[in-house]
């Protein structure tokens, strides 16, 4: 039953044969959600398949070669950045010790909590003629027009890089965290038993052994930088998303634009499977269960407070300059904290994103479950075409979610008609619905990465036993896995929660009637040209997603220290025969 | 397992409130549905105003973009009755999407005059925005401009304007194609890229900043902006920037200034029919107009009904009265000469 294609990473062991109804529900269930989440994708290609009239030679000599060149260079520009901040502030903070060590292990999450459209107003705010720093500048050397003296444009592609360098390294920081921390300390011995120094140790063991995880990390900031579009038009970086946009709305040529997505998808597919075929043979077990206390270097002296400043910078820009300025801002209007209408937002924000990471995790599981218990080619597949929609522009994914939302609204309301007489109408987008599905569609690769990547981690000599002892597949899922991956699981939650939180192009599209979350009402404000009415709602959504990405932050922290980690090794030791 | 029963059951109930909301709106006796490409922030006052005056109550869903495919999308079971747009361009391709109908309403067609409105009757304009120059009030001595004349290597590093490919800049550049030709417009289009003092970035009220910062001496924007800078009482920094500028009106000595409608569309669908004319007819009508007047400083498209004091203070004008049925057809074309001149590219040099 167990295909043996060598392409899935995660452990091959044989089980019963999938022949209880359980597996068989499994199976179907598995089909079924991955089908459901890519339709959107395939609404997309469908509507690139029309004609798009005379756009192609129009692209090809005009837009094309520029909005190519300079969404490579801020995908290199931005990929340079949240690699070397998250990869060196993760070697820091795990491996050495230096004052504020354990503040900065939390505190360099924050940036999660800014979307990326808030961190371009916020900079554009500070950093433009009638903001504080060049006001000060001026006062400083009595300047008297923007003529008098030089200064960065923030609108610009570097702009854009340093914005979304400094608010998207969390993602590689995380991931490349978790590795290191999950290091087997072996590994890190051996090589110091051998000799090796710090530097040595870093770039010849410890950085190779995190590269998958590393690469899961780069490539979820990338796709971010490639798919957006708030930040881009803002600051006029004219990358391929923003001709999407420019070719869905100024030529009124969805199917143009639809086709433009589709080349992106197949490129970043294609890039993703490249990236996954290289490094198809490398296997990273955990030989041993010993997490003993990791080796750390301590910092004295200058390195110690290089260390600091090292781990200082991102969090003071990608976090407290922005939120700093929103707080100003916001204390101008802080009459509109009484607002009813911005709790109601506060709230619909929360259920809907609590709602979706519940759903997101519920179907990662079974998935990444499914692709465990039977490893192939197919599995391994369903898994990644169900993470397809983090691959697709915001705001054409929220058209793509539309039209099979829509249709299906409509079957229901029709059967309804034909066996009861009455039609639902929408039901799906008129109740919020159709946003939670937009979500998982959305974000649903976030939280499958993490699980399936925990289930990874887990021996399958744990299944074994358990299913020896006479559990089921899914009593092994209730009883072993999911206590073991409870840290996981809950990280996963609180990443897609954050994630919905932020989101905006799909909530704008579906929402139903007099309905606003957090990101609406920033963005009604701001496009009124308003900062100063953004400003609190915004600070509202740092402030919202402020509490789980301190919990995300606790949580990967806790799984790892010694202490818990003994405990639980032990209780495992109780399950799993010694090893 | 205990998890995964909690995100089903979750959904469920999050499904069970929506339905029940869902249900409970239904009943409601009144309404009318309303996707709007206008913010709320501007509507607001008048959808107050027509419920007060009608005892409708106003639904409304805001968005900037994708409205006309969602009601595409929603066929015939779409809750909209009305659609509400900032420019010429969305109207016409919610007609080219199929999803209006035709109104024939003598109220409306009274008040609304011929080419502000689709010959079939599918969107009607509800006001005018003019696209005029803003230039500083010390370093530009001249009182009147055209629109040919922003090419004019004299402006060399003085203009500013937001992006060749926003709606408002299209707008302007399709009336360029109308009148001048193509040729011509790519032209002067070139001409204009490099009189800019920067890369074509942010919004209007973003250009009279940089006026006031001494970056630029004039530059393209809306006239409503004005009216809301000078009258922001919140954030009176704002005057500061408002007062560093005058607004003038190109081309009134010839084919006039060029102006946009923000206006409304009938939805092909719509189930609250009756309601939907009755607010289509409230917002041509005078206590509306003078509404949208004075809030919004927009021009009222009703003939008789003055703008407000503030914005009839800004000067008369001779708006360009070429039909926007024709701007709007070209709208497309302007889109793709933007990308072949490299507009918001900047300056060639």
């Amino acid at each position: 039953m167990t295909s043996r294609h060598g392409h899935s990473g995660s452990p091959q062991y044989r089980t019963a044969a999938p022949s209880s109804r359980g597996e068989r529900l499994l199976a179907f269930g598995t089909y079924f959600l991955a089908g459901l989440v890519v339709m959107p994708v395939i609404a997309i290609v469908f509507m690139a398949m029309g004609s798009s009239g005379n756009l192609w030679p129009h692209l090809v000599s005009t837009i094309l070669p520029r909005a190519i060149s300079t969404t490579v260079q801020l995908m290199v520009g931005v990929g340079v950045i949240v690699f070397v901040v998250g990869v060196s502030t993760a070697w820091l903070v795990t491996m050495c010790r230096f004052p504020g060590r354990r503040l900065f292990d939390l505190a360099l999450l924050l940036p999660f909590a800014v979307p990326t459209y808030i961190i371009a107003f916020s900079y554009v705010e500070l950093l433009d003629y009638t903001g504080p720093v060049q006001s000060v500048i001026r006062n400083l050397f009595g300047f008297q027009t923007s003529r008098d003296y030089w200064f960065p444009e923030i609108r610009s592609l570097g702009g854009a890089m340093f914005v979304m360098g400094f608010v998207l390294y969390p993602y590689v920081y995380l991931s490349a965290r978790a590795s290191f921390l999950i290091q087997s300390a072996c590994a890190l011995d051996v090589s110091r038993t051998l000799g090796a120094g710090p530097l040595r140790l870093f770039w010849k063991v410890a950085l190779p052994l995190a590269r998958p995880a590393i690469v899961v990390g780069v490539t979820l900031a990338l796709m971010e930088c490639l798919n957006d579009i708030g930040a881009v038009s803002f600051f006029g970086v004219q990358t391929l998303t923003f001709s999407v946009y420019d070719t869905w709305l100024n030529r009124s040529n969805l199917t143009g634009a639809a086709q433009i997505a589709t080349i992106m998808l197949v490129f970043v597919l294609a890039l993703m499977f490249f990236e996954y075929y290289g490094r198809r043979k490398q296997r990273f077990h955990q030989t041993t269960g010993t997490y003993r206390a990791l080796p750390s270097y301590e910092l004295k002296g200058w390195r110690g407070w290089l260390a600091v400043v090292i781990c200082a910078l991102p969090i003071i820009l990608g976090f407290a300059f922005p939120s700093l300025l929103l707080l100003s801002r916001a204390s101008r209007r802080i009459e509109d904290l009484f607002e009813p209408a911005l709790w109601a937002a506060a709230g619909n924000t929360l259920w809907l994103a609590a709602v979706a990471a519940a759903v997101s995790i519920a179907i990662s599981l079974m998935l990444a479950y499914r692709r465990r218990l039977f490893p192939s080619n197919v599995t391994t597949f369903l898994g990644r075409v169900a993470s397809i929609g983090y691959a697709v522009p915001g705001t054409i994914l929220a058209v793509g979610i539309l039209f099979p939302v829509a249709a299906l609204d409509n079957m229901i309301s029709a059967s309804t008609q034909a066996l009861f007489g009455f039609g639902t109408g929408l039901l799906l987008i008129g109740s919020g619905t159709a946003l939670i599905y937009a979500y998982v569609v959305r974000f649903l690769a976030m939280s499958y990465g993490q699980i399936d990547g925990g289930f990874g981690k887990i021996t399958p000599h744990y299944d074994m036993a358990s299913r020896s002892l006479g559990h089921t597949a899914w009593g092994t899922l209730g009883r072993v896995h999911m206590p073991l991956m409870k840290p996981v699981i809950l990280s996963a939650a609180l990443l897609s929660f954050v994630e919905c939180m932020k989101e905006l192009p799909a909530t704008l599209l579906l929402r139903p009637f007099n309905f606003e979350t957090l990101a609406t009402t920033v963005y009604n404000s701001a496009s009124t040209e308003a900062f100063e009415d953004a400003a609190l709602p915004a600070l509202s959504i740092v402030l919202v997603g402020i509490i789980p990405v301190i919990m995300l932050a606790k949580t990967s922290a806790d799984t790892f220290r010694e202490k818990r980690a003994n405990k639980r090794f032990s209780k495992e030791a109780a399950i799993a025969p010694a090893e | 397992m205990k998890l995964l029963l909690k995100g089903f059951g979750l959904t469920a109930v999050g499904f069970a409130l929506g339905t029940t909301a869902l249900v409970a709106s239904a009943q409601a006796e009144e309404e009318v549905n309303i996707y709007s490409y206008r913010m709320p922030e501007l509507i607001k006052p008048l959808l107050d105003a027509f419920t007060e005056k009608t005892g409708v109550t106003a639904n409304l869903v805001y968005a900037s973009d994708g409205l006309g495919e969602r009601m595409q999308a929603e066929g015939a079971n779409s809750p909209a009755d009305v659609l509400l747009s900032v420019d010429i361009g969305r109207l016409q391709s919610a007609k080219d999407l199929g999803v209006s109908q035709p109104l024939e309403n003598e109220v409306i067609n009274n008040n609304i005059p011929e080419n502000l409105r689709d010959p079939e009757g599918h969107w009607f304009g509800l006001t005018t925005r003019a696209r005029v120059i803003y230039a500083s009030k010390d370093r530009v001595s001249q009182d009147t401009i055209t629109y040919e004349e922003l090419a004019d290597p004299k402006w060399k590093g003085r203009l500013c304007t937001r992006s060749g490919q926003h709606v408002y800049s299209i707008g302007l550049f399709a009336s360029m194609i109308a009148h001048k030709g193509e040729a011509e417009t790519e032209k002067w289009m070139e001409g204009v890229r490099d009189n800019l003092a920067r890369r074509p970035t942010g919004g209007d009220r973003d250009q009279v900043k940089s006026i006031y910062s001494g970056e630029c001496d004039i530059a393209l924007g809306n006239t409503y902006y004005m009216g809301k800078m000078q009258t922001n009482e919140k954030d009176p920094e704002q005057k500061e920037w408002a007062d560093s500028v005058r607004i003038i009106f190109p081309n009134t000595e010839d084919r006039g200034t060029h102006v946009n409608i923000s206006g409304m569309i009938l939805a092909k669908h719509a189930p609250n029919k009756e309601n939907a004319i009755k607010l289509m007819e409230f917002l041509a009508s005078d206590e509306a107009q003078s509404i949208y007047a004075a809030e919004n400083f927009e021009y009222p498209v009703e003939a008789g009904i003055e703008p407000s004091e503030l914005v009839a203070s800004w000067g008369d004008f001779k708006a360009d009265d070429i039909s926007l049925a024709e701007i709007a057809a070209l709208r497309a074309k302007a889109s793709e000469m933007a990308d072949v001149v490299s507009f918001d590219d900047g300056p060639a040099s």
